[in-house]
């Protein structure tokens, strides 16, 4: 190919799609680290479903800014309330995101927040309830390229 | 059932007027379809519910191919609407040559095109749409628009779609959604929507800070005697699948807790009927069907999918009607006691030449026209093949215009947007500006030239395929496979992501496209803010002119695998 015409054609658009690969080739957290996090978060208690629900989109419309919350069923009294929320995201170089902290002021265990994706992963948030007890809800996001719907 | 038995007389209809494909000339056939065999139908109960979809701005009739592949994976594969030419005439017991299977499928096509006609043509629908009000009553029917009303012609583009705002003005819809009208930016969206008579309603859209509704969800008729709910649900992945820079302040998604919420909130103000108007795809809206309680009727869009009567899933009517203006999809309910009891269902295919023009709509389709007659009709070259686009892997018009851009742009490989808009063109057919537009109108197509490595592309491929081919229907964006110029490759669809893209070859020496290697491509719709080069359409106005005639070879570059 003539190199002098590829550069005049080239550069009209040397800055095109420079977003385009931005998720590429990026280090990720492993399975076990993420494991590792939530077993230093939890102890050994036996981690429950329910009562915690984990919102997030099926498919993230810009990873760098995917909107999650989580909302966790509690009374929230004295007696019986959420501690705190850690969210965890397995394929980011590092896997904590966010951790929540509550008490029975805050009258609903409710957060939300924004957070980076490089990847499809998953995104786990785990709960502790005040009597110690755990629970978890994961939702796997996509991130994708995107661009070619018809 | 009595759905399928309306469907079947008409079957019966279209099929006795014919023999065998292409033994019947035009004039015999339109003598012997009728427009009131178009309509006749055994209608049920007090509500008509007419729904019109994905239009993509064609005023006029037109030839539009349906698809020789529609691949299904998982629960999906082998049934409606993934099944093609004779298994879709076999499934529907269609006779092959019969009107109907014109219509819907493309066998023998360019012999039955040339002997049934154009389809669509908004001044026949509006006859139709007519035609059924005066019969049932205006104030027992409502019309649905079902979006990507605004984006696809030489017209819209020019006039910023005022072309088709005011022309579907005249049909009085009673709402409508939207897809496409979102590439024309967020200021003119809501110009648009401020103007029209009729709710432009999103229940899965809202602002990006504050998570708060941007349109009405729902809408409200007295319609049948009977309270009817009209939820929308614009195109999911609107901000994925087009640039979502140009309506920065809006996030989509399927939301289907949403949705769910306000289906509740329709039943407890009294809704008897709740309908879904969706552009979410035909098979998002078969599950959703199964993961949301209380919709009576889904009319979905967006897959251009033409399936000739309703599916029942779980008491949920889906109805998918089309694309282009080819059909009206109708559905009729008897409500007793708060309930559907009973219900019939049909497309009706706009067979155009049988259909006496309303006079109105005719003179308002000629009048946007008017100023844009002579760009229009302007000849740019001729096709000795049959050019068309639908396919899940390619079509003769996308292969054309890869072609074009590894041309005009000097580049070894091309990619084309698996778009699933676009008419369809017999051999020995002019190509003219319209119908050159018809392919390539939209608000973002600038022709971009960059180096890619084999990595790359392949990452590229593999995404795209993931969002046709994924099992789960709410991970699937709609549209077809990139297309690609320069290069073969094999695909398993039923693989998982990063495992369907195999074997990928240059075509012109053969050898393999290597990971680290870079390549020169060339490619339009990106969905990146300040992408330059030229407007597609420009330059394959530039290319097309250049040629004698186009003739396009069969494309066996991407091999199956697995299906």
């Amino acid at each position: 190919m003539n190199s002098d015409r590829r550069k005049i054609l080239g550069a009209a658009v040397a800055t095109a799609v420079a977003g385009l690969f931005g998720n590429m080739g990026v280090a990720q957290a492993s399975v076990e680290d993420t494991e590792a996090a939530i077993k230093a978060f939890a102890g050994d208690a036996e981690i429950g479903s329910g009562s915690l629900t984990l919102k997030a989109p099926e498919i993230a419309e810009n990873g760098n800014s995917v909107p999650i919350s989580v909302l966790v069923d509690s009374p929230m009294t004295d007696d019986a309330y959420v501690e705190s929320v850690v969210i965890l995201a397995e394929g980011n170089p590092n896997p904590a995101v966010a951790t929540f902290h509550f008490s029975p002021a805050s009258g609903e265990a409710l957060a939300s927040t924004r957070m980076r994706l490089a990847k499809t992963q998953n995104v786990i948030a785990v709960a502790k309830m005040s009597d110690g007890s755990i629970y978890s809800d994961k939702r796997n996001v996509k991130v994708t390229i995107g661009g070619c719907g018809g | 059932m009595y759905s399928r038995r309306d469907f079947l007389q008409f079957a019966a209809v279209s099929a006795a007027l014919t023999g065998f494909s292409g033994g019947l000339t035009k004039v015999a056939a339109q003598q012997k379809l009728t427009q009131d065999d178009l309509l006749s139908f055994n209608s049920k109960g007090q509500l008509t519910l007419l729904h019109l979809t994905d239009m993509h701005a064609q005023l006029k009739p037109l030839y539009f191919r349906p698809p020789s592949e529609n691949y299904g994976v998982g629960a999906f594969e082998g049934i409606p609407p993934h099944l093609v030419g004779e298994s879709f005439l076999k499934h529907f017991n269609l006779d092959r040559g019969s009107a109907l299977a014109y219509a819907h499928t493309m066998v023998d096509y360019v012999d039955l095109a040339r002997t049934y006609g154009r389809l669509g043509g908004l001044d026949r629908t509006a006859t139709l749409i007519n035609a059924i009000r005066a019969d049932r009553g205006d104030n027992n029917v409502i019309l649905l628009d079902g979006g990507d009303t605004w984006q696809g012609s030489y017209t819209a583009l020019k006039t910023n779609a005022q072309d088709m705002v005011d022309c579907m003005a005249l049909l009085k819809p009673d709402a409508m959604v939207g897809h496409w009208e979102f590439t024309l930016g967020t200021d003119r969206v809501l110009e648009i929507v401020e103007s029209m008579d009729y709710p432009f309603l999103a229940s899965n859209i809202v602002d990006t800070d504050w998570e708060e509704p941007v349109f009405d969800s729902t809408a409200f008729y007295e319609r049948g005697n009977t309270k009817v709910a009209v939820i929308g649900q614009a195109m999911p992945y609107t901000p994925i699948a087009n640039p979502r820079w140009m309506f920065p302040g809006w996030s989509f998604g399927l939301r289907t807790e949403l949705l769910q919420e306000n289906v509740n909130k329709a039943r407890e103000a009294g809704a008897e009927v709740v309908v879904l108007l969706s552009h979410n795809g035909f098979d998002v809206d078969q599950k959703l069907a199964t993961v949301v309680d209380g919709i009576d009727v889904i009319f979905t869009g967006h897959t251009h999918d033409a399936v000739p009567e309703a599916l029942n899933i779980n008491n949920t009517l889906v109805l998918s009607s089309g694309s282009h203006g080819k059909y009206l999809g109708r559905i009729d309910l008897e409500v007793s006691n708060g309930k559907v009891t009973d219900y019939a269902s049909t497309l009706i295919p706009v067979f155009s030449d049988v259909i006496t023009p309303d006079p109105v709509m005719k003179a308002a389709i000629d009048k946007v026209r008017a100023p844009y007659e002579p760009e229009l009709g302007r000849v740019l070259g001729k096709t000795d093949s049959l050019l068309y686009r639908r396919g899940n892997f390619n079509g003769t018009w996308d292969d054309l215009i890869c072609e074009g851009m590894m041309a005009e742009r000097d580049a070894q490989l091309a990619f084309s947007p698996g778009f699933r808009w676009g008419t369809t063109l017999l051999p020995g057919d002019d190509i003219t500006v319209e119908d050159l537009y018809a392919q390539t109108a939209m608000s973002y197509p600038s022709v971009y030239r960059l180096e890619f490595n084999g990595n790359q592309i392949k990452e590229i491929l593999e995404d795209v395929c993931d969002n046709l081919f994924n099992t789960d229907p709410f991970f699937q964006q709609g549209g077809d496979m990139v297309r690609v110029g320069g290069m073969a490759y094999s695909c398993s669809p039923k693989q998982s992501m990063g495992s369907r893209i195999s074997d990928m070859k240059l075509i012109s020496t053969g050898e393999a496209i290597e990971a680290n290697k870079n390549y020169v491509v060339a490619g339009w719709a990106s969905v990146n803010e300040g992408v330059e080069g030229p407007a597609i359409y420009d330059l394959m106005e530039s290319y097309i002119s250049k040629q004698a005639s186009i003739s396009m070879p069969k494309n066996d570059a991407v091999k199956i695998v697995g299906m």
